[in-house]
C-alpha cells in the first residue's frame, strides 16, 4: 500500500513536468527556448514516470526494460534536438544550402 | 454491448466522414493523401471497438489481425499514391 | 467510481483524437499538417493499447505513425515549386462553410455520418457478440503459438498474410516501375552518424526479439519487419557512401522471400499429402516461425523500397556516376536521374 502511495506521487510529478513542457512549448517566444522545454519532458518527466512505474510493478525484468526505454528516448530526443536547434541556427545564418 | 465499443465506434465514423469531406474538397494532392489515411484510421478504430470485449475477456483477435495487416496495406498504398503523384507532377507540372 | 475514470479517460482520448486529426485536415501549413498527423499515429497507437490490441499499437507506432510520417515528410520536401506565386502552403483555401455547394456537400456528410452511425448502433446490439472468437481461442494450442492474433494471421487465415505480401509485392513493384531513387542524401554529420550507430544495431536486435517473442507475446512478423525498416531508414539518411543496402540480386530476392515462403511450404504441404498450408500440429510452431523470418525479411525491404520511392540503386554505382560527372567538368550534385 505504501508503495503504491509512492509509485503514485512520482507519477504525479512526473506528469507536473509533462504539463509544464507542453506549456512551455505553447507559450514561449523562442523555438530553442522550446526545445530547452522540450527535453525537461523527456528527462524529468519520463524519468518520475518510469520510476513511479518500476515501484508499482515491482519486477526486476520490468524495471531494466522500463530504464532501457528511458535510455532510449534521451539519447534519441538529445539528437533531435541538437539537430533541430542546428538546421535552425544555420538558416538564421543563411549559410543553409542544403 | 459496451459503452466502450458504442463511443470509440462512433468516434471511428466521425473521422472517417471528417476525412472524406476533406478528400473531396481539396485541390492538393498530399493533402488528400493524408485525409484518406485519417479516413481509413477511423475505420480500424470502428472495426478494433467492435473487438474489444472488456478488461477480463480476451479480445476478438480476428478484427485486429485484418487491421494489422489493413496497416501495413495502407502504408504501401500511399506510398504507390506518392509516387505516382510525383511522377505525375513531374510530367505535367501545370497542373497539380 | 472506476467507471468513471475510464470515462473520462475515453472522452480525452477521443477529444483529442478528433482534435487532431481537425489540425491535421484543415491546416495551411502541409509540413504542420504532417506533423500533426505524426501525433495522431502516436496517440492512435495509445488508443489501440486502451482497446486491448497492444499487436495493433506496435504496428500503428512504427508503419503508421513513424514510417508514414517520414514518408510524407519526404515527399513534401521533393516537390518543386515552379512557380513562386503559387506556393501551396500559402494560396491554398480551407473554407468549408462559404458558398452554398460547400454548405449541401456540409449537410450530405452529416447525414452519411448519421446513416452510418444509427447502422453501426443497430449491428451492436442485434448482432451476436462473440462471432468466431471462441472457436478461435479453444483451437489456438493447435497452432503451436500462444498469441491469438499471431495464430490468427498465420495459421487460421494464412490466406490473407500470403495474399497480403502479395499486395505489398505489387506496390513495390509499380513504385520501381516508376524509376530509379532521386533522392540521395548528403554525408551527415557527427550527430546524425553518432545516432545512427548505435541506433541500427539495437533496431536489428529488438526487431530479431519481437518476431521471437510474437509466438507467445504481443509481436509478430510485421512489427519486427516495421523495425528492420527503420533501421534502414536512418541508414539511408546519414547518406554514408559506405553503407551497402542489399544489392541488386539480393534486393530481389528478399523481395519476393516472403510470399516464396508460403508457396513453398505450402506445396511441400501438398506434395506430402495434405491440403495447401494445412500445418500437421506438432510442426505448426515452427513452419510459423519459418515463414516469418522470411516474411520479416521481405517486408522491411519492401517498406524501404516505400520509404525511398523508387528503385534502390548500389552505392558504389552511384558513385562511378560521380566520378564521371566529375571529371565532365560538373561538380554540382543534383539529384536528377541519369538513366
Amino acid at each position: 500500500m505504501m508503495i503504491n502511495i509512492l509509485a503514485a506521487f512520482f507519477i504525479f510529478f512526473g506528469l507536473v513536468f509533462f504539463i509544464i513542457g507542453s506549456i512551455g512549448l505553447l507559450r514561449l517566444p523562442d523555438l530553442y527556448s522550446r526545445l530547452h522545454a522540450l527535453t525537461k519532458i523527456d528527462n524529468l518527466g519520463l524519468g518520475l514516470l518510469l520510476i513511479g512505474l518500476v515501484l508499482f510493478s515491482a519486477d526486476l525484468i520490468i524495471a531494466i526494460k522500463l530504464f532501457l526505454v528511458w535510455f532510449l528516448v534521451l539519447a534519441s530526443s538529445a539528437i533531435s534536438s541538437h539537430l533541430i536547434a542546428q538546421r535552425a541556427r544555420r538558416k538564421e545564418r543563411g549559410i543553409w544550402k542544403i | 454491448m459496451l459503452s466502450t465499443q458504442l463511443i470509440y465506434g462512433i468516434a471511428g465514423i466521425v473521422l472517417f466522414v471528417l476525412s472524406l469531406r476533406v478528400a473531396f474538397s481539396t485541390e492538393l494532392f498530399l493533402r488528400q493523401v493524408l485525409a484518406i489515411n485519417v479516413a481509413g484510421a477511423g475505420l480500424f478504430l470502428t472495426l478494433l471497438s467492435v473487438a474489444f470485449k472488456g478488461l477480463e475477456q480476451p479480445a476478438d483477435p480476428i478484427p485486429q489481425a485484418l487491421v494489422l495487416t489493413g496497416i501495413v496495406v495502407a502504408f504501401s498504398a500511399t506510398a504507390l499514391a506518392l509516387a505516382l503523384g510525383k511522377k505525375l507532377a513531374e510530367n505535367s507540372p501545370d497542373e497539380r | 467510481m472506476e467507471n468513471l475514470a475510464w470515462y473520462i479517460l475515453d472522452a480525452m482520448l477521443i477529444i483529442a483524437l478528433i482534435g487532431l486529426a481537425w489540425l491535421t485536415l484543415t491546416n495551411h501549413n502541409l509540413r504542420q499538417a504532417i506533423i500533426f498527423f505524426i501525433a495522431f499515429g502516436l496517440l492512435l497507437a495509445l488508443v489501440w493499447f486502451r482497446l486491448a490490441a497492444p499487436d495493433v499499437a506496435l504496428a500503428e507506432a512504427a508503419i503508421g505513425a513513424g514510417l508514414s510520417g517520414a514518408l510524407f515528410l519526404t515527399s513534401l520536401s521533393q516537390q518543386k515549386q515552379t512557380n513562386k506565386k503559387d506556393d501551396p502552403l500559402k494560396t491554398t483555401s480551407t473554407k468549408f462553410f462559404d458558398s452554398f455547394q460547400n454548405q449541401f456537400l456540409n449537410l450530405l456528410f452529416v447525414i452519411l455520418a448519421l446513416v452510418f452511425s444509427a447502422a453501426f448502433v443497430f449491428a451492436l446490439m442485434e448482432a451476436d457478440p462473440d462471432r468466431l472468437s471462441p472457436t478461435v481461442l479453444m483451437n489456438l494450442e493447435q497452432t503451436g503459438v500462444s498469441n491469438p492474433v499471431t495464430g490468427v494471421l498465420l495459421d487460421f487465415r494464412a490466406y490473407d498474410t500470403m495474399l497480403e505480401l502479395a499486395v505489398l509485392l505489387s506496390a513495390a513493384l509499380g513504385i520501381m516501375a516508376l524509376g530509379p531513387v532521386k533522392t540521395h542524401y548528403y554525408p551527415s554529420g557527427d550527430m546524425l552518424s553518432s545516432l545512427s550507430q548505435w541506433l541500427v544495431p539495437i533496431l536489428i536486435l529488438f526487431s530479431g526479439y519481437i518476431l521471437w517473442a510474437g509466438a507467445h507475446s504481443p509481436g509478430g512478423a510485421f512489427q519486427a519487419g516495421a523495425l528492420l525498416a527503420a533501421a534502414g531508414v536512418v541508414l539511408n539518411l546519414t547518406g554514408d557512401r559506405q553503407v551497402k543496402l542489399p544489392n541488386y540480386w539480393l534486393l530481389r530476392g528478399l523481395t519476393i522471400g516472403g510470399i516464396a515462403g508460403f508457396l513453398i511450404i505450402g506445396l511441400l504441404l501438398m506434395l506430402s499429402g495434405r491440403a495447401f498450408l494445412d500445418f500437421p500440429s506438432q510442426w505448426s510452431g515452427t513452419l510459423i516461425l519459418f515463414i516469418e523470418s522470411f516474411a520479416t525479411l521481405s517486408i522491411s525491404i519492401i517498406l524501404l523500397i516505400a520509404f525511398q520511392s523508387g528503385e534502390p540503386q548500389e552505392w558504389e554505382h552511384e558513385s562511378k556516376k560521380l566520378a564521371l560527372k566529375n571529371t565532365a567538368g560538373k561538380t554540382k550534385i543534383k539529384g536528377k536521374t541519369l538513366c
